[in-house]
């Protein structure tokens, strides 16, 4: 078959026609692929809220999503807090998902909080940190581990890299993933601090958080 | 038949993308830091160049000329996030631990240059085992990359222990061992290749 020349018309239906085909099947592809993709995501999330509370058997008793100015860098910040409860209906903790910028991107994370607010166990729900490197983080701060946060408390205990004055130890060559994991865990921790408040001062302090996220 | 063997040969021993032609490095050094990050971005890239490779040996004649790139392009990229979409879905593991290179396969120079230089010459059926063969030869130079590199570095393979992680350089995990760790491989496979 000869081969079309370079006129104008070709070239604009070939390139029109390209882009309508790929177009198509892109749009099929992620069609087709949506309800898996959200289901891994439920999953995902699902046991991950599980495995961070150490517990088979709970049940979500409400999700709550708060917003929060940092003081430190002044960015919002957007927290979901999954209430927990054990099979016997008594109240378990909170698991909190926070995201930090990482080293190579957004760095999101699922903590557990028992109910006086020490971390029964945390995991890495979206990271874009270099594979080898920081990408360890979803292993090196479990239990056992060289850099452990298991059991420990944010409000007493100083989470930071050595290197900050902190007692938790970086993961190797990875300190800016490491000072992100952190920050998400501490800021987790913040978070459910205020929910907690809000639980207890009711409407005023509620109303005060609002007045916050606006700032 | 022996026609198409020799095409994959060709592509594996001969026109070896990493050790030989030496394309598409940045994939190559930056995904090689274990051996089964190597294998998967091998294969992942291997299912774009084949399916990519048999529609552009399809479109050559419907392509002109001065359009030919973004043509190809759109193919590439089509079958990139058509890739990254159902590994989302079927395989989050892998999704999980590749990131933000799969996207980054479009711009693979392996797949735009097989595209330029082979499907666009020759026929569907040869197109597609030039694209197992270079496919082949791509994860084979990856996977090789990553075994050493895991070795070297933490003392696995596959994530089998071999010796303690204490032990491990650490460097050839991180950027310059894979300069470093290339440059031998390639050395040593000239050698055998008598060049």
């Amino acid at each position: 078959m000869q081969k079309l020349g370079n006129t104008l018309v070709n070239m604009t239906v070939v390139l029109t026609l390209v882009a309508i085909v790929t177009g198509v099947i892109l749009a099929y592809v992620n069609n087709v692929t949506k309800e898996p993709i959200d289901e891994q995501k439920k999953e995902t999330l699902a046991s991950g809220i599980k495995s961070v509370m150490q517990d088979n058997n709970l049940q979500v008793v409400s999700t709550d999503t708060v917003k929060k100015t940092e003081q430190e860098d002044n960015k919002e910040y957007t927290y979901v807090i999954y209430s927990v409860n054990n099979a016997k209906g008594e109240p378990l903790g909170k698991a909190v998902e926070s995201t930090t910028m990482g080293f190579g991107g957004a760095l999101k994370v699922l903590i557990g909080f028992n109910t006086s607010g020490d971390i029964k166990g945390y995991t890495i729900l979206e990271t874009t940190e270099t594979p080898g490197l920081g990408a360890k983080a979803d292993q090196w701060f479990q239990a056992g581990n060289k850099g452990s946060i298991i059991d420990k408390n944010p409000g007493t205990d100083k989470l930071k890299v050595t290197k900050d004055g902190g007692s938790v130890d970086a993961i190797t060559a990875s300190t800016i993933t490491s000072r992100a994991f952190l920050k998400a865990v501490n800021q987790a921790y913040a978070a459910t601090q205020i929910d907690v408040a809000e639980e207890e001062t009711g409407v005023a302090m509620a109303s005060e958080v609002g007045e916050q996220s606006n700032n | 038949m022996k026609k198409y063997l020799d095409i994959i040969v060709n592509g594996f021993v001969k026109e070896n993308p990493t050790f030989v032609l030496m394309l598409g490095m940045c994939p190559t050094l930056a995904t090689t830091t274990s051996a089964i990050n190597g294998l998967s971005m091998g294969l992942a890239t291997m299912f774009v160049l084949i399916c990519s490779n048999l529609v552009i040996s399809f479109l050559k004649n419907l392509t002109p000329d001065k359009v030919h790139i973004p043509v190809y392009i759109a193919v590439i990229a089509t079958f990139v996030t058509v890739l990254q979409l159902m590994l989302k879905a079927y395989l989050p593991e892998i999704d999980a631990s590749l990131g933000l290179f799969i996207p980054l396969i479009v711009v693979n120079c392996v797949i735009l240059g097989r595209a330029e230089s082979f499907a666009s010459k020759n026929g569907p059926l040869a197109s597609i085992f030039d694209g197992i063969g270079i496919g082949l030869g791509f994860t084979f130079g990856l996977t090789l990359l990553g075994i050493c590199r895991e070795f070297l570095g933490s003392g696995s393979v596959f994530g089998v222990i071999l010796f303690p992680e204490s032990y491990g350089a650490l460097m050839f995990i991180l950027p310059p061992g894979a300069f470093i760790t290339l440059g031998f491989l390639v050395a040593i496979v000239n050698k055998i290749r008598g060049v």
